[in-house]
Formats: structure tokens, sequence, C-alpha cells
């Protein structure tokens, strides 16, 4: 018989609980077909995807979209289908709008949507005090009746993209009674909607877990539980889809993708998304000559940049519409002519003895290469005769510059438009009396305005596209790239890609052998 | 205590100044693209942000001292709150990793003393030099590709595994399992905690290592140690017994200070390990401009900062009563 002594028990005690954790980390890397483990790249701040600022955060989205329905859905290719609404439109002079609520909707607590939900939902996003970033969208509709499944209500200024919101940022039907009996802080707590998955467990940093529900009125989940892991840090991503941790990850190095898209037991996938790199122009100093403006946009050799820098993964533009935007128009180019941008400049007296200076500012490692870009580009400037000094700053000074108009002379941004329409890229970002814009002057105001209330919809995309052209011919903005989003998840998995850029559960499903 | 409670009234002047004059306005990362200047004023206005610095402070600071940190703007949850479910996750984090470097620190230190003039010194020299070297990020991320990547033995990210992650009473987790017996969730958290606590605590094991060494060493050179040693005593023993109770001290007071550093660095290492304690959450914070958020992490890590000093000089005296007589 062996004797136990104090030593060996420790050292047996220590032994079991080494073969205790690594015992139960094989149960983590073998996750069962019912789990989808995502790898995400944000944190969820607030389950109230209607106020604050997370609800503007496009990444977000994804999460958003599985828990709660918004108004009307999109399709992964940005095209508008039914959700909690089966139609919706306005009247014949566009006064009045009209929405058809789904029928046999529960809430995630077994209590049945009601058109009051949809009502009570919009009317609350069109209060500011509310803090709903975009408030003043939703109350351009307002004073609304219900008759059985149908809402109607008056357009008190009239928005061509009203319905189009109801798809986008902070479009979300919330639970009226649920929420009034809970309030905020208790919402935050144990949040329902009325989508494919039930929030389950939820640790902030950490992790979201949810399970699928039975009662959803559209497609079945594919998952019994839906795990979004945050994980903030690129590398970190990485290690988890390599070393089987997760089951799919997105938004990492370029490089990293082509290395592990190729190895076993896993694949990537990566599509053009609803985001778009640019170079903000504030007309002041140099940049009020024309002939700089247009230089600086013909020095630069996109395609070079995308092919060298982001391994071909992106799509050079001319203007801030992608081609899959309603108002892209292909025929407007600006073009890489370093010849011309020489001879621009120098028909304003600079040369590259003589060159043209500013200052550029721009994000360290918010976008892919996005420092090293810069990099690129001032040194193309540097050969037809502009001198460019970067300035890099995070992203939170450039809102506050942007809002002050203060922005350096060029500014490099990424400019989100998930619903595609030119109102929302073009209009917001090029618009003098939107606190995003930075090129502020009365002609291109001229041009806009009238598209904001324009009834017509052929006129009002054929506007948009007049105004892409004007804006390429001044030089008012510099528009770089689409970006493309990587996403590598195993095999045995199927992902259809969202050129909103949300990775919704829903668009993951085990492959069909 | 009166040194530490102005210590804390500084901070809070520093912190709130310091964010008000950084570039990054909350309220621009929040205006609606239709926003008029009316809308953007009444936005600043419902985060009190249109009054003056002074008055700003002043309400602050009046909600501080009566326990009312604010609402996270981001989050849009209660501050104190918020802290109160992050900073066990850190505390458990930065006591292991103490514990931990220590333990290896020490165990290290008594190893080269007992080795001393041998090949074998050199070695843990060198390691001991690597370990000192290496900053605890950068351990970190070897870490993942080591025992996460290469050889996954470790969970990489989160506290615990999300897919059986029970719920809890308390915020501290370790405690909780232990208490309820949950040993399977108790292993489940260690596993989670092995790369945080090692990248955190090599560094320190390595700081640890050295000064205790030096310590002992001169206390080997003591006459009561040289006294021992003629009657016979092991060289294991006389380090053990004789020198390490003078020698621990000076290392004490380090480790104190070190500690410090190393809750300060618990804001990295929870953001490459997913670790849901308050560095991450500072860091969300910061990118996000939360305000009251910074103001109530930065406010509770100088208090904690404050009580670590005043452990470590308690229990410096409650080794050597000497000290407490100057």
């Amino acid at each position: 018989m062996t004797d136990i002594t104090r030593r060996r028990a420790l050292g047996l005690g220590a032994g079991s609980l080494l073969a205790a954790i690594l015992v139960g980390n094989v149960r983590l890397a073998g996750a069962d077909s019912s789990t989808l483990t995502i790898a995400f790249n944000s944190n969820l701040p607030s389950f109230d995807g209607t106020v604050g600022p997370s609800a503007v955060n496009p990444t977000i989205q994804a999460i958003y979209r599985a828990v709660f329905d918004q108004y009307i859905g999109q399709a992964p290719d940005l095209s508008f289908k039914p959700g909690l609404l089966t139609a919706w439109g306005w009247n014949e002079d566009k006064t009045r709008v009209f929405m058809e609520v789904r029928s046999g909707v529960t809430w995630h607590d077994g209590t049945p949507l009601t058109p009051e939900d949809v009502v009570w939902s919009l009317e609350r996003a069109g209060k500011p005090e509310t803090g709903n970033p975009v408030s003043g969208v939703w109350a351009s509709i307002g004073n609304f009746t219900v008759n059985g499944q149908r809402i109607e209500g008056e357009v008190k200024s009239f928005d061509p993209t009203i319905f189009k919101w109801m798809a986008y940022l902070t479009g979300y039907v919330m639970p009226k009674a649920y929420y009034e009996k809970v309030g905020a802080e208790g919402f935050e707590k144990k949040p329902i909607g009325t989508g494919p998955y039930k929030v389950d467990a939820y640790e902030g940093n950490a992790f979201l877990r949810l399970k699928a529900n039975p009662d959803y009125w559209g497609e079945k989940p594919a998952f019994e539980t839906v795990i979004f892991k945050f994980v903030t840090d690129a590398t970190s991503r990485v290690a988890e889809i390599e070393s089987g941790s997760s089951d799919v990850t997105l938004e990492i190095p370029f490089e990293e993708f082509d290395r592990l898209k190729g190895k076993s037991g896993l694949k990537g996938v990566s599509t053009p998304i609803s985001d778009i790199g640019m170079i903000f122009i504030t007309n002041r100093d140099v940049m009020l000559d024309k002939n700089v403006r247009l230089a600086a946009h013909h020095a630069i050799d996109k395609d070079g940049i995308i092919k060298k820098l982001l391994r071909g993964y992106g799509q050079a533009i001319d203007t801030l519409e992608a081609p899959q935007y309603i108002a892209y128009d292909p025929s407007i180019k600006v073009g890489y002519d370093p010849k011309k941008a020489a001879a621009l400049l120098a028909a304003s007296g600079f040369s590259k003895d003589k060159p043209a200076r500013f200052t550029i500012q721009t994000t360290r490692g918010l976008k892919p290469k996005d420092y090293e870009m810069i990099q690129a580009i001032v040194g193309m400037w540097r050969k037809v005769g502009i001198e460019a000094e970067i300035e890099v700053y995070e992203i939170a000074k450039h809102y506050e510059l942007r809002a002050g108009h203060k922005l350096a002379p060029a500014a490099f941004y990424n400019w989100g438009n998930a619903i595609g329409d030119p109102a929302t890229s073009t209009g917001f970002s090029m618009f003098s009396k939107s606190p995003h814009s930075a090129w502020k002057s009365d002609d291109l105001d001229a041009k806009i305005g009238p598209l904001w209330t324009e009834k017509d919809e052929a006129r009002r995309i054929a506007g948009w596209k007049a105004v892409d052209a004007y804006i390429a011919q001044e030089g008012y903005v510099i528009p770089l790239l689409q970006y493309v989003q990587p996403i590598v998840f195993k095999a045995g998995l199927s992902v259809t890609p969202n050129v909103s850029s949300a990775l919704e559960p829903g668009l993951v499903s085990k492959a069909k052998v | 205590m009166l040194t530490a409670f102005v210590t804390l009234i500084g901070v809070a002047i520093v912190i709130f100044c310091l964010l008000r004059i950084v570039p990054g306005d909350p309220v621009a990362m929040m205006i609606s693209p239709s926003a008029t200047p009316a809308d953007i004023a009444a936005l600043r206005a419902r985060y009190g942000l249109d009054l003056g610095l002074f008055q700003q402070f002043v309400i602050w600071f009046k909600a501080v001292t009566a326990g009312d940190f604010g609402a996270s703007i981001s989050l849009r949850r209660d501050v104190v709150e918020l802290i109160g479910e992050r900073l066990p996750a850190t505390l458990e984090l930065a006591f292991a990793a103490l514990v931990f470097g220590v333990l290896a620190g020490g165990t290290i230190a008594v190893i080269t003393t007992l080795l001393r003039r041998t090949p074998l010194e050199a070695v843990f020299e060198f390691l001991n030099g690597l370990f000192l070297a290496v900053p605890d990020f950068v351990w970190a991320l070897a870490l993942v590709l080591v025992l996460g990547v290469a050889f996954p033995v470790l969970p990489l990210s989160g506290r615990l595994d999300p897919a059986s992650a029970p719920a809890f009473v308390t915020p501290f987790y370790l405690l909780e399992s232990l208490v309820r017996l949950d040993f399977a969730t108790f292993s489940d958290l260690v596993a989670h905690m092995v790369m945080p606590v090692l990248a955190l605590g090599l560094p320190l094991a390595a700081i640890v290592a050295r000064i205790l060494k030096e310590s002992l060493l001169e206390a080997m050179g003591q006459d009561y140690v040289l006294l021992a040693r003629l009657k016979g005593m092991s060289p294991l023993r006389l380090v053990l017994q004789e020198a390490l109770r003078n020698a621990v001290g000076p290392t004490l007071t380090l480790t104190g200070v070190q500690f410090t550093f190393m809750i300060g660095g618990t804001v990295i290492i929870e953001r490459i390990f997913a670790y849901p304690g308050l560095g991450n959450m500072a860091i969300d914070a910061v990118i996000n401009r939360d305000l009251p958020l910074i103001q109530g992490i930065v406010l509770i890590f100088g208090a904690l900062f404050i009580l670590i000093n005043i452990a470590t000089d308690a229990l410096a005296v409650l080794l050597d009563p000497r000290q407490a007589h100057g």
C-alpha cells in the first residue's frame, strides 16, 4: 500500500487540475454541429439597436438582425424584401404612408406582435430625447392610425429614403408593452425581439449566446445555438479560427485570409461591401484651387494601391457610389493620369520644385492598410508636384473636426451605406448642411438641395448621378475604393456574403455534402 | 488616509480636465446626418457638455462623492454597476498573476541562489533576463501562437466557455464556482486564465527573482547565516529558514509597486484575450469617448493603486516591525 504524503497529495491535486483543464479544452475545440461560434470583430455595447452610438455601428447590425426584426428586410445583395411589414408605400401624391404588419409573429416572451408595437417603435424613434441618432429621419412621418394590420400615417416632410431606412440603422421594431414594463435598464438585462434567435446569455466584452427561436415566422434557424465571441483583436481572431475554437471569423488581414483559406479544413469567401475608402476635401487653403483638387485625384493609381497593398481585395471607384448602389454610374471616370495631374498643377503655378502643400489626415489601423495607402498616395502626389504632410489621428478626432468643419484640406475616411441610396452616400457626405460633409459650397448645394424631396424616383436617381458627375468634374472629393470583406469559416459550413457587411447567423448554414 | 483622499481628488481633477482637453467629442460621434445646429446643441445639453468646464466638474464631483458616477454614454447603463460587474474579473486575473509572479519569481531566486557559481546559474539568469526583457503583450501574442494555435490546449479568449457558461450570482466567478463546488466551471475559468496570467505574471516573476536573489545573496553573507552554516545546516534550509525572512522586505515593496503596473497591464492583455474585465471595457470607453465611464474607471484604478500601496506598507510592517518606527 502506498503512503499518501502531503507533498504527494498536493502533486496529485495539481496534476488533476491540469488534466481537468486540458480535458475541458478538448470539449471546447470539438464544438458540436448544432452550435455556431463566430469570432466577431466588435463588442456589443447595447441591445437596443435604436438608440445610442452603437445603433449606428454597421458591424453590430449582424447581431441586432439575429435577435430583432426590421420593419423591412434586406437580402445580401442589398435588395429589399418583406420583414415585419409585408407591404408598404406612399399614396399617389406621397402625402401619406401605409404599412401592412405581418400577422402571426410573436415576441420572444410569447406575446403577439401588434401594429401598435410598430407605431410605438416609429414614434419613439422620431423623438430626439430617446437618443435615436437619426431621429430626424423617423420624425418625417407621424400621426399614425391603425386599422387591423394596416397602419397609415402622415408624411410630415417627404423623405424618399424613409422606407429604405426601415431596413437600415435603427430600423428595428421594439416590444412596446415589454419595454414599458421593464424600462431601458431592464431591457438591456433581458432583451426580447421577434428575430430568429433569442438572447440566452451575455457577457459584455466576452460573448453573446443565442438560442434558436422555434416560433420564428421566417426561415427556421440553422443552428440551435449561436455564439458571438467578441474578439476585437485581429490576431486573436486569426488564432480563434486557426485553432478551431471558432467556426467563422471576419475582417482579418488579407495576408492571413489568403493563408487561411488555403488551409485544410478551412474555406474563405470575400465580397465587395457597402463601405468605401475616400479622401474628404475641405474647401480651404490650396484646395480652393480646382486644378489642385483634380490633380490630386488624377495622380492616384487606385488599382495599383489595391493590388500592391490590399492584395487585390478592393474595387477602385470614382464616385461615392459603389457598383451595387442604385445611383452607380460606370460612365463617370476620373482616371489615373499623372501627366494630366502635372499639367493641371503647372497651370496653377505648381511643380515638383514648387509643390502645392497641404496636410492630409488619416487613421492608422482603423481600416486595412489605411496609413500605408495614404503613404503611397503621398508618394504619388510628390511625383507630380504635391507635397502633403501626413497627420495621424484617432477616428474620434476625425468626427470632432468634421462636425466643426475643421478637417485638414485632405482627410482619409471610410463611408458605409448599407442601403445603397445616393442620399445616404453622396448626400450626407457632400451637402453643406450635413454635419458630416467637408466640402461646403453653394454650387453643390444648389444641385443637391432639390433631390432631398424629389418625389419622382427616376428623376431623383438621375439627379444624383448628375451630382456625382459634377463632383467628379469639380474634384470635390476623392473616392478611392470599395472595401472587400474577408470571411474565413470551417469547411463544413456554407457562408453567404452580405454586401451590407453584416455577418448575420442566418447567412451561415451547414454545407450540403 | 488624508494623503490617499487628496491623491484621489487630484486624480479626479486631472482625468476630468485631460478628457476635455484631448481631441474627440463624444457628441460628434452621435450626430445624425440630418442634424441641425439646434439638434447638436440639444444633444450636447443632454450629456451636460454645454456647461463650462468648472461647472461640469462641480456637478460630476458632487455626484461622485454621493456614489453616483453617472451613466455610460455608449453602454447606457449606470457606471458604478458596470464597474462592479467588471472589476472582479480584473481583480481575479491580477491576483492570480501576482500569486504566479511571486511564487515563480521566488522559486527562481531560491534556485539561482543555490546554484550560484554553477553553469546552471547562467542558464537561469538568461531565462530570467528573457522574461524581464519581453513585455507582457508580446508574451500574450507568443502564448496565443504556441498554446492557442500550434498546440491548441488552452482556450484563446473570454473568461469561460460561452457554450456552457452558467449563470452566476456574483461577479467573482472563480470564488463562486468554488463555493458551489462546481469544479467543471472552476477548471474552465482557470483554463481561460492560464495564458493571460502567464503573460502578466512572467515579467513580474523576473523582477521578483532578480530583486529577491540580490537580497538573498546579501543575507547569505551575514554572520547569523555563516553561523548556521557552521552548525551544518543544509544550503536549502539556510536559504529558506535563515536568509529568506530578512531578504523578503525589499522584494515586497517592489512587488507592491509592480503589482500596480501589472493592473495597468491588464488593459491590453484583456483586450488580446477578449477577457471581460475593466481594462477591456476601458479601451471601448476611450474609443467611444464615453467620458463618464472613462472617469469612473480611472478613479477606480486610482483607488486600487492607493489601496495596494497601503496594503504593501502594512504588510512590510507586519513582516518587519522595525519599519513601524521608521
